[in-house]
């Protein structure tokens, strides 16, 4: 194969060059959110398949998703889906030419973070304080 | 006359510039994807309990069959393009970068049938 370059992310940093910024942990985040919501994904799907084979079999699926240890894997799916969405948002708006300067790009990753915090605290209270069991 | 096989000369010509096309579909399924993801998450908090009945009524009730249909679609189409991204990435051996993509091309497709299914099979049941 011949070689070609590669994108400066997938080096170490030693060799890219690069400074650290904090916008950089939230670009990594959006793949490790990605990668965490095709679990999520599959959670829903055998979940899905649980209901469809009739009662019997979704009571047997249901201990899988009620008790705290499924509720906090559940949290982390809720807060890779809210960072995943609201980071995504930001990629649209950059892809449509909007907010690309530094100054704006480093505000809307403040705002990313702050409505993930909120957002995932607001529904991860919901998950454990409903009936949802 | 050149002396290389056919084979050899077609490899190696560089990109087969379908990328634009991808990197349009992950953009149209995110755009798609933004207000179904908020209405599931919403509609699943919201649900009184996640008993049979309770879970069974709701993909009944009106659009929701619909919506989580296209959900599942959608999540698997973009989640299959976002992987094949990953790969790429970070995989560059031939073997294993191919056969982890077509492995996660067939995965995304089993996920998105068995899924679509098994709302379909919820939603219909009972009926004549």
């Amino acid at each position: 194969m011949a070689e070609r370059p590669l994108s400066p992310f997938t080096k170490m940093f030693g060799e890219s060059g690069y400074r650290w910024a904090y916008t950089m942990t939230l670009s990594i985040l959006h793949r490790v959110t990605g990668v965490a919501l095709v679990f999520a994904l599959l959670g829903l799907v055998v979940w899905l398949i649980g209901a469809s084979f009739g009662s019997a079999s979704y009571q047997a699926f249901l201990p899988l998703y009620g008790g705290v240890p499924a509720k906090l894997v559940i949290s982390l799916a809720v807060i890779a889906l809210i960072y995943h969405f609201c980071n995504g948002l930001r990629h649209l708006a950059w892809d449509m030419g909007w907010g690309f300067e530094r100054a704006a790009a480093r505000r809307s990753a403040l705002l990313v973070v702050l409505a993930t915090l909120i957002g995932s605290a607001l529904c991860i209270v919901c998950l454990f304080r409903g009936s949802v069991s | 006359m050149s002396l290389r096989a056919p084979l050899a000369r077609a490899l190696n010509h560089g990109a087969a510039h379908d990328g634009t096309h991808h990197w349009i579909v992950q953009r149209v399924t995110a755009l798609a994807l933004a207000p179904l993801a908020i209405w599931l998450l919403f509609a699943l908090l919201l649900l009184p309990d996640s008993s049979y009945a309770t879970v069974t009524v709701w993909i009944r009730h009106s659009w929701n069959a619909v919506l989580l249909s296209l959900l599942l679609l959608l999540a698997s189409w973009h989640a299959w393009l976002g992987m094949q991204m990953v790969i790429e990435d970070y995989v560059h051996a031939f073997l294993s970068k191919t056969a982890l993509l077509l492995l996660s091309a067939f995965v995304f497709a089993l996920l998105a049938a068995s899924g679509v299914y098994a709302v379909l099979h919820v939603a219909l049941r009972g009926l004549p």
